[in-house]
Formats: C-alpha cells, sequence, structure tokens
C-alpha cells in the first residue's frame, strides 16, 4: 500500500452530523473530492469563524472515518475536542453549516505487506484514526490489539462500533473512571512479546514513552505527532521537528507534509523545541 | 467593456508580468506544494522563500503564534541553501512556467553578492529580491534594512553583481522611523524597484505558562492586522519617488484589499498569510482585482496605480 497521499483539495464541506460523544465532538461533513484519496493518519484543515474572521489560521483534525461512496458522496468523519476559540467553534456549527476543508493532507500509516501482531495505543481523541487503521490491517489478516488511554472516561474515544475493529481493546485512565486506572502503556507487556508493529496517536510524551520502549524491544514504532501549524500544507515551516534521515542526518522536517506520521525511532523527542547539536544547517 | 480588452499587465523594471499579483516570500516555500491548487502560471510570478548561502535549520520551536488579525513568525530563514535551490527548486518552477523572483538573504554584505552572482548566472528568474531585514553580523546584529548606510551597501553589492542582467527590489522593513529615507537611499544604490512591507517585529506572551509564547521570544507580525501600515508606507513612498515601482505587501486577503494597496502607489501585489486561509488566495485575488477595476472603469492596471495620489502635488 502506497502511504503517499493524494493532491490536496479544497472544498466547502456541509456538516452532516455533529454530535458530543463524552468530552468531544464527532463531526461527519460532506466532502466529495477530499474523502476518496483518505487514509488513515491524514489529516484536514478547517478554517473558523466567518468571512471577516480574526482567526486566519486553519485547524487540524486527523481523519477519523471515510467513505467514498454513500448518499451524500464522500463523507469524512472527525473528533474534535473543544479547546480554544477555533476548535470550540467549529464544535458549535450547526447540521447544514458549511466547513472550508483543505484535505487529505500529510502522509498516512505504512502498512506492511504481511500479517502482522500490531498494537495501536491512542491517547485521548488520539485513538480516532486508529480504528480505520485497525479495520484495514484486519483485512489483511493481521491481529489487532488497542490500548486506549486518557486522563479521565470522558476523554476515552473507543465507540462501540470501533471494538469491531479490533481483537482486543484495553482502556486505562488516570483517575480510574474508566478501566484500569494509571496510564496507557500500562495496559500492555512493555518488552512487546507477541507484537511485530506499534502504532501510536495522541500526545507527544506518550509517543516519546512508546518509542523508547520501542526501541528496547526492537519494535517500530509509528507515530502520529501533533505539532502547531500555520498552514497545514508544506508553506510556512512552522510545524518543524527534528527527524533522522536514511543517512542518519538530522533535520528539521515539516510535520505536515513530510509527517505527521514518523518512525519514532528517527525523531529526536528531546530536541524538540531546540535545534539539537548538529542538525543539518544547525547555526555553527 | 469585455473582461479580454482589460490590460492586467504590470512592469518591475525590465520585468514584464501578465498580471500583478504574486506570492510572498516566505508565503509559498517554492512553489510546488502550492501547485497543487491552482497553475502557478496564472499568477504574475512567484516570488520564493529568502534563500542563503548555506543550507539552514531555521529557529527552534514554537516558530508561530495566532494573533487578532494575523500572526507572529520566528521561522529563521529554514531553507536548502543557494546551490541546492538552483540545482532543485529553481529548475522545478521554471518548468512549470512559474514566473520566478528568487529572494535572497544574508548576514553579511559579502553573502549578498555571492548570492546574487549565483542567481545573476540561472536561467529562468524574472528579479532578484532581496531582503534587506535580517540581522548584519558585522554591524552588532542591526538589521540591514533599519540602517541607511547598511541597506546602501548591500543594494551596492548586489547591483555590482547583477549589473543590469536583472531588476534588483530592495524589501524593506517597516519598522523604522523614516521609511522614506530608507528607499530613497537603496533607489540611489541601484535598487530597481521596492518591496514592503516586511513583517513588523511583535511578541506574544502564554498567560498560562507566563513566559513568551515563540522559542525565539519575539517574531512577525503579518496579516490584516498591519494592512494599515503597509497602506501608510506604500502612499508615503509613491508620492515621494512616484517612477519606483513598488510591490505592495501586508494583509491582502480580497481583491478590494489588493486594490487599496494599488491606489497607494503599488504596482504588484504579494499575497502571504492569505495563502495560509486560503491556499487559492492568489488566484481568488487576481480575479477579484480585476472584476473590481473594470467594475471602476479602468481599461489598464497601470492607470490604478497610485490612483489615490491624483490631484496632489
Ligand atoms: C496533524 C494534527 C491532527 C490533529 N488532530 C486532532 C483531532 O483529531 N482532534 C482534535 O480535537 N484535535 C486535533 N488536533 C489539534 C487541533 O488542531 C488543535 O486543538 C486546534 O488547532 C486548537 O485550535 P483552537 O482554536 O481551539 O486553539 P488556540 O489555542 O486558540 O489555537 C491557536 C493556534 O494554535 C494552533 N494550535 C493550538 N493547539 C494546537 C495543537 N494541539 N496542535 C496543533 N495546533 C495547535 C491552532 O491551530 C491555532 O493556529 C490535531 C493537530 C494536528 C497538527
Ligand atoms: C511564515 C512567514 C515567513 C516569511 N518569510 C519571509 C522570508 O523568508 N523573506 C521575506 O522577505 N519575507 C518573509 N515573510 C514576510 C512576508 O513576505 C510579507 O512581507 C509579510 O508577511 C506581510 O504580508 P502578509 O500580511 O500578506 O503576510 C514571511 C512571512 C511569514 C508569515
Ligand atoms: S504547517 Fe506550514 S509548513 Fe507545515
Amino acid at each position: 500500500m502506497n502511504e503517499k497521499t493524494s493532491r490536496p483539495v479544497q472544498a466547502e464541506c456541509e456538516i452532516i452530523s455533529n454530535r458530543k460523544v463524552g468530552a468531544y465532538h464527532h463531526l461527519t461533513l460532506a466532502a466529495p473530492g477530499i474523502a476518496e484519496g483518505a487514509k488513515p493518519g491524514n489529516f484536514i484543515a478547517i478554517s473558523v469563524g466567518d468571512s471577516r474572521t480574526s482567526m486566519l489560521l486553519r485547524r487540524s483534525f486527523a481523519i477519523y472515518q471515510s467513505t467514498s461512496r454513500g448518499p451524500f458522496g464522500g463523507t469524512i468523519e472527525i473528533i474534535v475536542a473543544p479547546h480554544g476559540d477555533g476548535s470550540t467553534w467549529i464544535t458549535e456549527r450547526a447540521v447544514h453549516d458549511r466547513l472550508n476543508v483543505v484535505g487529505p493532507l500529510g502522509n498516512a500509516f505504512k502498512l506492511p505487506k504481511d500479517p502482522v501482531r500490531a498494537l495501536l495505543v491512542g491517547g485521548g481523541y488520539g485513538s480516532a484514526p486508529l480504528f480505520p487503521l485497525a479495520d484495514l490491517l484486519r483485512q489483511k489478516n493481521s491481529r489487532v490489539e488497542m490500548a486506549v488511554g486518557a486522563s479521565t472516561a470522558e476523554r476515552v474515544f473507543a465507540p462501540v462500533e470501533g471494538k469491531r475493529s479490533v481483537h482486543s481493546l484495553a482502556i486505562a485512565t488516570e483517575d480510574g473512571t474508566l478501566g484500569s486506572k494509571g496510564r496507557v502503556t500500562d495496559l500492555f507487556d512493555n518488552s512487546l512479546a507477541n507484537i511485530d508493529i506499534v502504532y501510536a496517536c495522541g500526545p507527544m510524551g506518550m509517543l516519546k514513552a512508546l518509542s523508547t520502549i520501542g526501541d528496547a524491544a526492537g519494535v517500530t514504532v509509528q507515530c502520529a505527532v501533533e505539532e502547531s501549524m500555520a498552514c497545514g500544507i508544506g508553506l510556512c515551516m512552522t510545524c518543524v521537528l527534528p527527524v533522522r534521515d536514511k543517512d542518519g542526518t538530522l533535520k528539521m522536517l515539516r510535520s505536515c507534509v513530510e509527517g505527521p506520521i514518523f518512525d519514532g525511532a528517527a525523531v529526536d523527542w528531546d530536541g524538540i523545541g531546540t535545534i539539537p547539536p548538529g542538525t543539518y544547517g544547525a547555526p555553527k | 467593456m469585455t473582461q479580454s480588452s482589460f490590460d492586467f499587465r504590470t512592469t518591475l523594471g525590465s520585468a514584464h508580468l501578465p498580471n500583478p499579483i504574486l506570492t510572498a516570500s516566505g508565503c509559498a516555500a517554492n512553489g510546488k506544494e502550492l501547485s497543487a491548487f491552482f497553475p502557478l502560471e496564472e499568477i504574475g510570478a512567484v516570488v520564493t522563500k529568502s534563500v542563503m548561502n548555506h543550507p539552514r535549520s531555521g529557529r527552534a520551536t514554537p516558530r508561530m503564534a495566532e494573533t487578532p488579525s494575523g500572526m507572529l513568525n520566528a521561522i529563521g530563514l529554514q531553507g536548502p541553501g543557494i546551490d541546492n535551490f538552483l540545482r532543485e527548486d529553481l529548475p522545478w518552477l521554471v518548468e512549470h512556467g512559474a514566473r520566478t523572483i528568487v529572494s535572497i538573504a544574508g548576514e553579511s554584505v559579502e553573502e549578498f553578492a555571492a548570492l546574487s552572482r549565483k542567481v545573476r548566472n540561472a536561467p529562468g528568474v524574472s528579479a532578484l529580491e532581496v531582503n534587506i531585514s535580517c540581522p548584519n553580523v558585522e554591524n552588532r546584529g542591526l538589521v540591514f534594512a533599519c540602517d541607511r548606510s547598511s541597506a546602501r551597501e548591500v543594494i551596492e553589492a548586489v547591483k555590482r553583481s547583477v549589473g543590469n542582467s536583472l531588476p534588483i527590489i530592495a524589501k524593506l522593513s517597516p519598522d523604522v522611523t523614516d521609511i522614506v529615507s530608507i528607499a530613497e537611499e537603496v533607489v540611489s544604490a541601484g535598487a530597481d524597484g521596492l518591496a514592503m512591507i516586511n513583517t513588523l517585529l511583535g511578541m506574544v506572551i502564554n498567560t498560562e505558562t507566563m513566559r513568551p509564547h515563540l522559542a525565539n521570544k519575539t517574531g512577525g507580525l503579518s496579516g490584516p492586522a498591519i494592512r494599515p501600515v503597509a497602506v501608510r508606507a506604500i502612499y508615503q513612498v509613491h508620492q515621494a519617488m512616484p517612477k519606483v515601482p513598488i510591490v505592495g505587501m501586508g494583509g491582502v486577503l480580497t481583491g478590494n484589499d489588493a486594490f487599496e494597496l494599488v491606489l497607494a502607489g503599488a504596482s504588484a501585489i504579494s499575497i502571504g498569510t492569505a495563502t495560509f486561509h486560503d491556499p487559492s488566495a492568489p488566484v481568488r485575488i487576481k480575479d477579484e482585482l480585476e472584476e473590481l477595476l473594470i467594475s471602476r472603469g479602468f481599461t489598464r492596471f497601470s492607470d490604478a496605480v497610485g490612483y489615490a495620489h491624483r490631484g496632489q502635488s
């Protein structure tokens, strides 16, 4: 399977539904032209506010589900956590309102050719893009275990229908309001004895911890990172983080086009927020 | 009147462009990504990200903050360096039919001179934009564009390197007491045109962490928030030197915004931050501006340039 993304499209997308699920909003958008090319791991960028908005920058959201056919043509579903003014504005939109969407953006999770034993780890709304990935993996006869963690029950995103996509689902909350009390990394054997590949989406701290576990166990961890983005389409260079290329050179790569999926072992997690010494083009 | 009889052409020194809408340096990368949204040859020219002599990592993140009707950025000129740029990025633009204005940035007069010598010999360049809003490492890090003699030295060195082979456009910073005097200085040093305005220095403090939001602490403010500053700067400089072509920019989101800068005296308009909001902004604004000019009875774009100055002496 090709992890490259099809050309992004900009479109006015009608909201088909907007449902509250726990602390999040589950939005379904009619997105013909965007949905067809979408792959698990891709994201969309939505403009916020009316035509005279003072919020100029688009907000990015991982694609939860996409269908290329149906009564509305292609549809895209996203899970939105109201955070600041922009994401809150999105969650307050009504059915039939339109959102200006650019997508699909970024790279996608890489899929192995042969059946594997995969562990999917999601933090908060980060579990959303892992469900369609689980479906694809299962179509290839892979075994899929999922572990989902969040601070509290209403921030766990694990819908009933999603449970059918996986062979097992374990949940942890830090306050113990759902599943076991603790962190998502407490949910599985950290030696990754029966795992061939890990896919992860969630906060940077979780991704870093998983990459360390993967390194020790010799298992690849594909991480979907979340960096602050001004454009989402590769124009501005705001969304960079230090990543090692094939030759071992650290480069500041754009997470909106070269990512958001990176091999956890290649990311200099401790170097995020700095220009690590030796980075390509670093000040002498 | 029909659309086809409208003359949308503009000139920047010896560069002739089919229409006056350009990208803004640093807001369109080097064209490739934007070409997914519209054919680059539809706009007047692509202005590339300011490139330096050597590859640059840029600054640490966070590099941006959204602000009311604008944003702050502190990218730190991340880029491939001039040799990679000329080997990979420029040929790609030329192949795809994009007219290209190459923006260069340096930390010393010598770096600007070396960069312009390399660009002079590259095929397919319409003009050279000289981003002098960079710190001069040889003068206590004082920004070239904020000091008359440093600004003059850079433009003189660039002029010696390129001669008359390429129009030289000096990009000015609005963070100066008297932008007209800087403009006059660089024009007398050999600049064929001026680009204005670059970003204004600003700062955001995160009230949760109670620290500056950007890793670099300060950043450049762009977007509609700065448009009145751009209009004022363009108006003042056009009034002082009506014959010198100006590439106007600063918060243009619509054809009407572009029209405002044209009325002030801009012969071309660069679209920057608006492209982050709407990736097809450059072509949309081009179409909106053309329609607007026709509806106001203009038959030639050039007649509208500086129209707000009419009847003044
Ligand atoms: C690739 C990617 C996928 C994402 N997927 C989801 C998702 O599925 N569901 C979800 O709820 N959120 C997701 N986010 C985070 C979401 O984009 C931010 O929460 C949102 O942009 C915050 O905007 P705001 O107006 O509420 O906050 P403000 O703080 O007002 O935003 C100000 C600026 O900072 C940027 N910003 C602030 N926080 C973030 C952040 N965490 N990540 C990136 N940019 C940020 C905003 O885009 C905006 O430009 C994703 C981010 C990225 C980069
Ligand atoms: C993210 C970003 C990067 C920029 N990089 C450059 C640059 O490399 N060189 C330059 O001359 N100006 C640069 N600029 C300034 C713009 O070219 C332009 O002068 C300014 O943003 C005002 O126009 P706007 O409001 O339309 O964005 C940058 C602006 C932004 C927002
Ligand atoms: S967000 Fe602009 S380059 Fe990635």
